[in-house]
C-alpha cells in the first residue's frame, strides 16, 4: 500500500517542532525580544499561500471574491515581513560589547 | 514556470534558512548573520512561489502593488517605532499573521481550485480539516492580540476583566469551535465556515480580557505561539514544507517562551490563562496595612552612597520603560564608571510587558550586552555589592516571596536585593506592584525610597554625582 503524502508532511511537522525546541532553547535570553520579532517576520511566509490566492482569477476576472481576500493577506503578511525583519536588524545593531579601551 | 519538485526543494531550502535565523540568535555577534538568512529564506520563497504559477500578466502587477503597500508600511513603522514600543509592536504583528492566516483559508474556501483541493462545496476532507484548523487559530490570534495590543497601549484597561461564569462560556464556545468543525467537514456548508470564523473570533477577545497587565510576557508569547501553529495549518492545507517548518519553529518558540515566563513567576500556565490574577488578592492586602516607617531620601543621598560604593547593581523594570529613562540610566552609570565603581545589571525574567523587553532598552542606550545579567547569573552578587539601584521594578525583587508561603507570589524566583549593604529604590509611591501585595523591601533598614519619576530622579542623582 502506498503512504498518503500526508504522513511525508506530518513528519516534516513533528521533526520541525523538535528542531525548534532545540533551537529556541539555545536562545540567549536577552534576544528574546528580536526572537520575537523576527519569528514574526518569518510566519509571514504565509505571504506564498496569499500569493497563490491573488494570481489565481483569470485574465478577465482578476478581482474576484477569492482573490482580493487573496491581495489583502499579501499586504497584511509584507507589512510583516518588512516591519519584522528590518525591526529586528534595527534591534540587533544595538546589541553591542564592552570597549576593550578600558 | 519550474516544476513542482524543484519548486518543494527551494521551499525546504527557506524552511532551513528560518531554522539558521533562528539559531543564529544564541548570540548576539551570530545574529545579524541569522537575521540576513532569515531574509534570504522569505526572498526564496516568494520568487519561487512567483515563478511556480509562472503567470506575469495584469495580476502579477496587482499583486506587487500590494505587496510593495504593506511592506512600505512595515518599514515606516519599522523605522518609527520606539523601543519601549517593542511589546505593542510585536503584539500588533502577531494579530497581522492571525489575520493572513484567515484570510488565505477564506481565500482557499471560496477558490479550492487554485490550490489544487478540489471544487467549492467539494473540498478534499483533510484539506477541509486543515484549513478550518488553521481559519479557527488564526482568528483567535487575530482578536486575542487585538486585546494585547489595547492593554498594552493603554487604551484597554490593563487590569484583569472578569465575570461570573466566563470559564463555563469559553469552555462552551471552545466545544463548539470543534463541533462546528465536525460539521463543517461533513456538509461542507459555507455559512457554517463564516459561523466557525465568528465564534474562533469572539473565543480570541474572550481568552485575553480577563488576563492582567503583568502577565502580558506570557500572552505575547502565548500569542506568538498560536501565530505558529495557524501557519503550520495552512502549511497542511497548501501542501508548502516552508509553511510547515515555520509554523513548527514559531510554534514551540511562542511554547517555549511561554514555559519560561511563567516558570518566572511560579505561576502555572493555565493559572495565567484563567486570569483574574491581583483582583483577588487586593481585600487581603488593603487589611493588614498597618502604617509602617519608610525611610525616604532625595538625590543627594543617594548620589552620596553611591560615589562611597565599590559595586553597584542596577535592577531594571517596566517603571524604567514606562518613564524612558534608560539613557538618563546610562549617563549616570558612566560616571559612577569614571569613579571606577563597578556596575551590572540585573534582568528578572518576567521584568517589562514582554520577554528580553529590559534587554532591548538597555541595549538601545548603549549599555554592553555583557554588563547585562540574568536572576540566576547574578543573584550571589547582590550579597557583595554595596548598592542596589531599584529602578521601576517591584514585585520582582519582594522578599514575601522567599520567606511568607502565604504570599500569592511565594516561590516566584526574585531578586536577593535585600542581601545588599544599601539598597535605593526609585518609585513614585508606595503603592503596591502588580499582584497587589506590600513589599517588605520598602521597610528596610537598608532601603533608601526615592520618591520621584525614574527618570528625573536619575538625571539628578548624576547631577549630584
Amino acid at each position: 500500500m502506498e503512504i498518503d503524502p500526508f504522513i511525508f508532511r506530518l513528519s516534516i511537522f513533528i521533526l520541525s517542532i523538535f528542531i525548534g525546541y532545540y533551537v529556541v532553547w539555545s536562545v540567549t535570553p536577552s534576544l528574546h525580544t528580536p526572537l520575537m520579532s523576527v519569528t514574526n517576520a518569518i510566519s509571514s511566509v504565509i505571504i506564498v499561500g496569499a500569493i497563490i490566492a491573488g494570481l489565481a482569477g483569470d485574465a478577465d476576472s482578476i478581482f474576484n471574491t477569492s482573490s482580493i481576500f487573496g491581495f489583502f493577506a499579501i499586504s497584511l503578511a509584507a507589512i510583516n515581513i518588512f516591519g519584522g525583519f528590518l525591526v529586528t536588524q534595527r534591534m540587533l545593531a544595538m546589541y553591542k560589547k564592552k570597549k576593550k579601551d578600558k | 514556470m519550474i516544476s513542482a519538485n524543484l519548486s518543494a526543494i527551494f521551499y525546504l531550502i527557506s524552511g532551513v534558512l528560518f531554522i539558521l535565523a533562528l539559531r543564529g540568535l544564541s548570540s548576539p555577534e551570530s545574529s545579524r548573520q541569522g537575521n540576513f538568512f532569515g531574509i534570504l529564506g522569505m526572498i526564496i520563497a516568494i520568487t519561487v512561489t512567483f515563478l511556480s504559477i509562472g503567470n506575469f500578466s495584469t495580476g502579477f502587477v496587482v499583486v506587487l502593488i500590494f505587496l510593495l503597500i504593506g511592506g512600505l508600511i512595515g518599514a515606516f513603522i519599522a523605522y518609527k517605532i520606539p523601543m519601549t514600543a517593542m511589546p505593542e509592536l510585536v503584539a500588533g504583528f502577531h494579530s497581522l499573521v492571525g489575520l493572513a492566516a484567515v484570510f488565505v483559508a477564506i481565500a482557499a474556501f471560496l477558490n479550492p481550485g487554485a490550490f489544487n483541493l478540489g471544487s467549492p462545496g467539494n473540498i478534499k476532507l483533510g484539506s477541509l480539516i486543515e484549513m478550518s484548523i488553521g481559519a479557527a487559530v488564526g482568528a483567535i490570534t487575530f482578536s486575542g492580540s487585538i486585546i494585547a495590543f489595547l492593554k498594552l497601549q493603554g487604551i484597554m484597561s490593563g487590569s484583569p476583566l472578569t465575570f461570573k461564569g466566563q470559564h463555563l462560556l469559553n469552555a462552551l464556545i471552545l466545544i463548539s469551535i470543534i463541533i462546528l468543525t465536525y460539521l463543517l467537514c461533513s456538509t461542507q456548508s459555507s455559512n457554517l465556515f463564516w459561523i466557525l470564523l465568528a465564534v474562533s473570533f469572539l473565543i480570541g477577545f474572550l481568552l485575553i480580557i480577563p488576563i492582567g497587565g503583568a502577565d502580558m510576557p506570557v500572552v505575547i508569547s502565548m500569542l506568538n505561539s498560536y501565530s505558529g501553529w495557524a501557519a503550520a495549518g495552512i502549511g497542511f492545507t497548501l501542501e508548502n514544507t516552508a509553511l510547515i517548518i515555520t509554523g513548527a519553529l514559531v510554534g514551540s518558540s511562542g511554547a517555549i517562551l511561554s514555559y519560561i515566563m511563567c516558570k518566572g513567576m511560579n505561576r502555572s500556565f493555565f493559572n495565567v490563562i484563567l486570569g483574574g490574577f491581583g483582583a483577588t488578592e487586593q481585600s487581603l492586602s488593603s487589611q493588614n496595612k498597618e502604617q509602617r516607617p519608610v525611610k525616604s531620601g532625595n538625590a543627594d543621598d543617594a548620589a552620596f552612597l553611591m560615589k562611597n560604593a565599590s559595586s553597584v547593581i542596577i535592577v531594571p523594570g517596566y517603571g524604567m520603560a514606562v518613564a524612558q529613562a534608560q539613557h538618563a540610566l546610562r549617563e549616570m552609570v558612566d560616571t559612577l564608571k569614571k569613579n571606577d565603581i563597578k556596575v551590572s545589571y540585573a534582568i528578572h525574567p518576567v521584568a517589562g510587558r514582554m520577554p528580553g523587553h529590559m534587554n532591548v532598552l538597555l541595549a538601545e542606550a548603549n549599555v554592553p550586552y555583557d554588563e547585562v545579567f540574568e536572576l540566576e547569573e547574578i543573584n550571589n552578587d547582590f550579597a557583595n555589592a554595596d548598592v542596589a539601584f531599584v529602578i521601576g521594578a517591584n514585585d520582582v525583587t519582594n522578599p514575601v516571596a522567599k520567606t511568607d508561603p502565604q504570599s500569592p507570589i511565594y516561590g516566584m524566583p526574585v531578586l536577593d536585593v535585600e542581601k545588599c549593604k544599601s539598597v535605593l529604590f526609585v518609585k513614585r509611591s508606595l503603592s503596591p506592584g502588580y499582584a497587589g501585595i506590600d513589599n517588605d523591601l520598602f521597610y528596610k533598614e537598608n532601603t533608601l525610597m526615592l520618591f520621584a519619576d525614574a527618570k528625573k530622579m536619575t538625571e539628578e542623582i548624576t547631577k549630584n554625582l
